[in-house]
């Protein structure tokens, strides 16, 4: 009942805490607020390529702090966000990227869902129109209705 | 009753499809994973490898110094370009699978395949123990304290190699310490292909 009752209070708790990224460090960040937060939003589209399921801001891999470093020197120096993607797009390829673009190798990625929503639907469209053609009952025969019409008329 | 009883006897085909495809997928995604965890045992399947961003382009520039305190000379990225295959091989003295890397490339030196290092985020005086210890197959070595040729050349970690055609085009990259059986499956047709 105890045990119920901390889960209670537990998961609703987990759901509002918020993500604690792995710049807490005030030596990384930039001066800047805006920049800071530009910078932030740049790693976050970033793969980190050691723990791969981890963006450069949530991990504590070398190779992401040295990432993120080169980031926010970017940042600072002023460049447009989609060049300092672009440039680590560049040397790391497709996969740093933690939303993929759109490209011939990953068409079947991003096409996967539409076909299976396209085919679930499709399924489901001809079930229901050939259980509409069965659909009701055959009429009667003659033979049926005349049956029919002799037990209504029995008392 | 006679309705349903209608139906099933008009439909079997349907019925049977819908029995039989769960069953089929269910069996097909077996057989993908069964083929997958193969692969994974003998080597030919590695879910976490990345093909490098930069085979078939030129190798990253840099300008990196020579190790503090050891005779190897360093180079510049023209040294790369200059005919003849180069392997570049990112390595630290901190790092332990280049220790298990290390006989191969030593045999590869000794070989005379032309074998260039990048000393990767380390401390000159450990790099040189290292070499002392182990010895030194590098033609030429530079030291990359701050890891940024590593980044320029999408690195994720040590030891790692690239093999350069003659003219300086990336050709292979192994991430990973290169096994005796890496070499003889995977570079040395590469070797002779660029020669």
């Amino acid at each position: 009942m105890r045990a119920a009752l901390f889960a209670m209070l537990l998961v609703p708790g987990l759901a509002l805490a918020s993500p604690a990224w792995a710049v807490g460090r005030p030596a990384e960040m930039l001066p800047d607020p805006a920049a800071e937060a530009r910078a932030q939003e740049i790693g976050r589209e970033l793969r980190c390529m050691v723990c791969q399921n981890q963006s450069i801001e949530d991990s504590e891999a070398d190779l992401a702090r040295d990432l993120r470093r080169l980031v926010r020197e970017r940042v600072a120096a002023g460049e447009p966000s989609e060049k300092v993607i672009e440039g680590i797009h560049a040397r790391y390829g497709d996969f740093v990227l933690l939303r993929p673009p759109l490209n011939l190798v990953t068409a079947p990625l991003w096409a996967l869902p539409v076909l299976v929503l396209g085919g679930a639907g499709l399924a489901l469209f001809l079930m229901r129109r050939r259980s509409a053609v069965r659909g009701g009952p055959a009429p009667l025969t003659e033979a049926e209705r005349a049956r029919l019409a002799a037990l209504e008329n029995d008392p | 009753m006679e309705e349903t009883g209608a139906g099933k006897s008009r439909a079997p085909l349907g019925r049977r499809v819908l029995l039989w495809a769960p069953l089929g997928l269910a069996a097909g995604a077996g057989v993908g994973f069964w083929a997958m965890l193969r692969g994974m045992r003998d080597g030919s399947y590695d879910p976490r490898g990345v093909p490098s961003a930069l085979l078939g382009k030129p190798a990253p520039g840099f300008a990196l110094p020579a190790v503090q305190g050891l005779s190897t000379p360093g180079f510049g990225p023209e040294a790369l370009a200059a005919g003849g295959p180069v392997l570049l091989n990112f390595w630290a003295s901190w790092c332990v699978p280049c220790v298990v890397e290390h006989p191969q490339l030593m045999a590869l030196q000794r070989r005379g395949v032309k074998l260039f290092g990048v000393n990767y985020k380390d401390k000159p005086a450990d790099a040189a123990r290292f070499l002392a210890q182990h010895g030194n197959p590098f033609g030429a070595l530079v030291a990359d304290a701050e890891g940024r040729a590593g980044i320029d050349y999408g690195l994720y970690g040590v030891p790692e190699t690239y093999l350069l055609d003659g003219r300086g085009i990336v050709r292979w990259r192994w991430a990973g310490p290169m096994m005796p059986d890496t070499v003889s499956a995977e570079l040395e047709p590469l070797l002779r292909r660029y020669a």
